[in-house]
């Protein structure tokens, strides 16, 4: 396993007293807490705070801790075999190979006896949360995720061992961003007849080439040439069911939403979101002699006034 | 070996207040507060029970979260979970103005 040091992660020394332990978590969990943090890596960095916290708040395990030593953060290491009895672990059947350093002291609660959550001798397994990125096609069609998982769990003695686990998950159509999945039982097994833990999955919809989803609703920019806007057209605009075609009124301007009933994603209780497609008229880089000679002529019969609007308002 | 499993959406059903207790590790007199308060909305009430649209589910775990990481008691929480919300109502307007753009 690899050393942490846990002083260092929470930025004080390590003869810290237990209130300005308490005031440095405190400082560093309200800036990268994951449900109120925008800073990048929060997640990774409250993860490591959390990990230090809960062991030298509690001045047993801030002692076992003191006990291993100062040791290069990332160093890999086994706790001393003196260490390993004293505190429990010499039992001749213990290994760290599937162990990381948090795991170690998640230990001395359950030794104790004193574990959270622990009724009656039952405890309930752990709750987890992970984010999954699906496609806006799996949105669409549904999909089945296969979520390979490393889930701490409690042994027959009450130890705790990452255990991977693989866990099929069948997402009805309709998933949209944001969206959080429950999986009832999915999560970390309970101990001594303690319910399992549930699994949440936060969904987030991977960026799509062509459409951009806000809920169930889809926005695809559609390409008019000038005459295409100012005659009307009837256009072919893709979708997530295949092409559809698309009546483009005359006197179309940019920006336009244009809507297609239904065809957006399909929600959950029956029905389906919206498929905008919003109007960019594309004007030819480049004209050839032709095409310049009949937009000089254009200027001339035209009596549009696109700019009436300035006037008005100076 | 996994069996497949089919996911509950948060968004469909209501759950009870025995339930989202159990679920999300806040107590009773903790979610009813939460509830006086606004930040976890009471969707239907059946003569003393109450129940809850499943999101609730989520909007409980984090506010278990905060209570248990931040040390937040339940008039912090009530507080932070109404932001939190604004939040997310801000990012999703802007999600929606962001999607009108045009993508070049």
């Amino acid at each position: 396993m690899k050393y942490s040091d846990y002083y260092a992660a929470l930025g004080v020394e390590r003869d810290a007293s237990q209130d300005e332990i308490k005031k440095a978590y405190r400082r560093l969990a309200q800036k990268y807490h994951p449900d109120v943090s925008k800073e990048p890596e929060a997640e990774a960095r409250f993860k490591e705070i959390a990990e230090a916290y809960q062991t030298l708040k509690d001045p047993e395990k801030r002692a076992a801790y003191d006990e291993l030593g100062k040791r290069p953060p990332g160093e890999e290491f086994r706790p001393p075999p003196d260490w390993t009895r004293q505190h429990g672990a010499g039992d001749g059947q213990f290994s760290f190979d599937d162990m990381d350093f948090a795991d170690l002291f998640s230990r001395f609660g359950a030794r104790r006896g004193g574990a959270q959550g622990r009724h009656d001798g039952g405890m309930p397994g752990q709750d987890f949360e992970i984010p999954v990125q699906i496609s806006l096609e799996d949105s669409f069609n549904g999909t089945t995720l296969e979520l390979q998982l490393q889930m701490p769990e409690y042994d027959e003695a009450g130890r705790l061992r990452r255990v991977p686990r693989t866990v099929k998950a069948r997402v009805a159509p309709g998933a949209v961003d944001g969206q959080r999945l429950r999986l009832p039982g999915k999560g970390g097994r309970g101990f001594n007849g303690g319910r399992d833990g549930d699994l949440y999955l936060d969904i987030a919809l991977k960026p799509h080439p062509l459409y951009r989803a806000t809920g169930h609703d889809l926005y695809v920019d559609l390409p008019l040439a000038t005459w295409e806007a100012a005659l009307g057209a009837s256009v072919e605009v893709p979708t997530l069911a295949g092409a559809v075609n698309l009546k483009v009124p005359a006197g179309t301007n940019s920006g336009r939403k244009l809507r297609l009933a239904g065809r957006g994603l399909p929600m959950p209780r029956g029905g389906a979101g919206d498929l905008f497609a919003v109007v960019q008229i594309v004007v030819p880089g480049r004209l050839s002699e032709r095409e310049r000679e009949l937009y000089e002529s254009l200027r001339q019969a035209s009596g549009a006034a696109p700019r009436d609007r300035f006037a008005e308002s100076a | 070996m996994s069996q497949e499993t089919e996911v509950l959406w948060l968004d469909e059903r209501l759950v009870s207040l025995e339930e989202l207790a159990q679920v999300s590790g806040l107590t009773r007199a903790e979610l009813l507060e939460l509830a006086h308060c606004g930040a976890l909305p009471v969707r239907e009430e059946r003569g003393a029970s109450c129940f809850f649209a499943a999101r609730s589910i989520s909007v409980a775990r984090t506010a278990c979260r905060l209570r248990d990481e931040l040390e937040l008691d339940v008039t912090g929480l009530g507080v932070a979970l109404r932001l939190l919300e604004r939040v997310r109502g801000l990012e999703q307007e802007i999600a929606r103005l962001r999607a009108l753009l045009p993508r070049s």
